[in-house]
């Protein structure tokens, strides 16, 4: 008879999900499954609202990343009012969403997989947590504490609330940023910076501690897809998308928003409420590929700031071609937050960002908008049609999360044929094919279980 | 003295409030020596525990799954909070009580999808046909609204109830704020 063990919820991770790992008769594992459970219904009942509630209802879809959706939605609206939005306005929408991506990778890297890392793999679970870093690295927690506030009190000057804002709107943003904001907020970014490059040099040491798991957490070839301007680097506003294969080749480029059907499927599996997109000129389920934090390392040509370029010199070195292991989506967050502390003050120094003109107005001149951005999990597509009175018909969501679905489902597999054993079943294993889940920090935004359990049926 | 014993629960919400607990900030590192989170996405164990104190419940309950798991966790908890507008009124989960689950399941799965058109139904939670409220399921001691309550709002309510006091609300928070 073969059994399973479930995995319910997976914990220390942004929602909820669970996995299934099936064992054969020998207890060996012959396959696994990652479960996302919950369907909201956000591209159903958003018919009927006009287009302008879209970025504040999207919001609603993510409490982690909130941002990233009225980025992506108020760009969906602008295609649809065909307007050229102010450049300060553009620069004060990059300043929000970069410190929404600051906060959101700080809570993946310290409130969540840090316990990992300082209390290990096999200890405790009672105390594996956030709570017990406090305890036992209190430094430690309190620069996670403190990265994460950063970003979340800008998120607050200039939107008026930490989590959502109902600052960012279609044509722009609300309300200009005030020289005594600015001040604030460039006050914060030397102490956001200590604590950024302290954090990488602790954890850069202990790579040689991981070395198993380094080379097994869904380290397998795959292509992978980000944004980059167009001189290749590093953004989350706006550009274009690129695809690069296992060996850095870019395979496809400069690819539009509006074109995303062109290059993206989605396939729907029976054993998840999450959609697996894929790369279609590859076909379902050859076309897998990575996005986020590691896969926009890989995609990039260079970062674009200083101090995360010399980091991302040393990421390369990390691999032949991309980066391939899935564990170093952890580093790449910390390269990520490094860049974004850097863009951020030099957004704030900008000339104009004082400027009053940071919202353009009109009508609906267009029937179907598509918005682009990259969210601290990946790259994330609102697609939507309205009628000619502007009310919503259609909308189609494409979550950072989901296009990591293949990788994550390969990825938990490949953890749990090399680590679990059926017939000596240890906790730490089982914790390690959650720990390759949380590299990929999915935020599935979904409901929890009937009171989870790890049984062996 | 022993630690007051928290439960923080997700049902179907943005975790948006569960952000806002954290934004509590260095609080957090005080509050940790008066309490203990012994159930919640931000910690390990996988069973609801036998008795907790308080439980902060995020978001309506939307699946067969979300009403079983509020129901176990009024039967082991003491004192239980809706937490944010979701848990008290529905809010933007029950948008789609306007329309039938099957429309909500084909356009995503049918629809918007390119292969493999099909409804998901091994291991995944069955849709309710309406998303509602926590206390229209089970007895709710405390409501904070929000969406979601501030993180100043939320000490309050926690530094209330561990220096023994209902906390009053009716100053403290608003739908939508
Ligand atoms: S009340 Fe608001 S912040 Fe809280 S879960 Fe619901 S939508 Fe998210």
């Amino acid at each position: 008879m073969s059994r399973q063990i479930t995995i319910e919820p997976v914990t220390r991770a942004e929602g909820h999900g669970k996995i299934t790992i099936f064992l054969d008769d020998a207890g060996h594992v012959h396959d696994a499954q990652f479960h996302v459970t919950q369907i909201r219904g956000f591209e159903k009942f958003c018919e009927g609202r006009p287009f302008y509630e879209m970025p504040s209802l999207m919001a609603r879809i993510c409490g982690i990343c909130p941002v990233s959706h009225l980025v992506a939605s108020a760009k969906a609206c602008d295609e649809l009012m065909a307007v050229e939005i102010p450049e300060t306005g553009k620069n004060l929408r990059r300043i929000m969403n970069i410190a929404q991506l600051v906060q959101s990778h700080a809570l993946s890297f310290f409130h969540l997989a840090s316990p990992d890392f300082l209390l290990g793999l096999d200890s405790d679970p009672a105390t594996r947590n956030i709570f017990g870093v406090m305890e036992s690295h209190p430094e430690i927690a309190r620069d996670g504490i403190l990265l994460r506030k950063f970003g979340q009190e800008i998120i607050e000057l200039l939107g008026g609330k930490r989590i959502h804002p109902g600052w960012i709107v279609p044509g722009g943003v609300s309300e200009p940023l005030s020289a005594d904001k600015r001040e604030k907020i460039l006050a914060t970014i030397p102490a956001a910076m200590a604590a950024i490059q302290r954090t990488l040099e602790w954890f850069k040491r202990t790579f040689d501690q991981y070395p198993e798991e380094i080379r097994t957490f869904a380290n397998f070839p795959s292509l992978f897809m980000a944004m980059v301007n167009k001189r290749g680097e590093m953004v989350h506003y706006d550009g274009t998308l690129r695809f690069v294969d296992a060996t850095g080749k870019i395979v496809a480029d400069g690819i539009e928003a509006h074109q995303y059907q062109d290059y993206i499927g989605e396939a729907v599996e029976p054993y998840s409420y999450l959609k697996f997109p894929y790369y279609k000129p590859m076909g379902y389920p050859e076309g897998m590929y990575r996005v986020g934090p590691l896969a926009r390392l890989n995609v990039i040509s260079h970062c674009g700031t200083p101090l995360a370029d010399a980091e991302w010199a040393e990421f390369r070195e990390l691999g032949r071609g991309a980066v391939l292991s899935s564990f170093h989506y952890h580093y790449a967050r910390l390269i990520e937050i490094l860049n974004g502390i850097e863009r951020i003050e030099l957004i704030l120094n900008k000339r104009d960002i004082l400027s009053k003109n940071v919202r353009a107005f009109a009508e609906p001149n267009r029937l179907e908008g598509v918005g682009m951005s990259e969210a601290p999990r990946g790259t994330l597509i609102h697609h939507y049609r309205i009628n000619e009175d502007g009310i919503i018909t259609y909308a189609n969501l494409i979550i950072a999360t989901g296009h990591n679905n293949l990788a994550m489902n390969r990825g938990v597999l490949q953890v749990a044929k090399h680590y679990v054993n059926g017939a000596k079943l240890q906790e730490g294993m089982l914790n390690r094919v959650e720990a390759v889940i949380r590299c990929y920090d999915p935020c599935l935004s979904c409901s929890t279980h009937a009171a989870g359990q790890m049984p062996l049926h | 003295m022993s630690k007051v014993r928290v439960a923080t629960v997700w049902l179907d919400g943005c975790s948006g409030c569960h952000m806002s607990f954290l934004d509590i900030d260095e609080r957090l590192i005080e509050l940790a020596q008066y309490i203990e989170v012994v159930y919640s996405p931000l910690v390990d164990p996988k069973v609801f525990p036998e008795s907790v104190d308080v439980a902060l419940i995020e978001g309506a309950v939307s699946s067969n799954e979300d009403l079983e798991k509020v129901r176990h966790i009024r039967a082991h908890t003491k004192i239980l909070i809706s937490l944010g507008d979701c848990a008290v009124t529905g809010n933007v989960p029950s948008m789609r009580n306007s329309f039938k689950v099957d429309d909500v399941l084909n356009r995503a799965y049918i629809e918007n999808a390119s292969v493999q058109q099909q409804i998901p139904n091994v291991s995944v939670p069955t849709l309710l046909p309406r998303v509602v409220p926590v206390h229209s399921v089970v007895p709710v001691d405390i409501f904070v609204p929000g969406c979601p309550p501030s993180a100043d709002t939320i000490y309050f309510v926690l530094s209330e109830l561990l220096q023994g006091r209902t906390p009053d609300m009716s100053e403290r928070s608003r739908f939508g704020a």
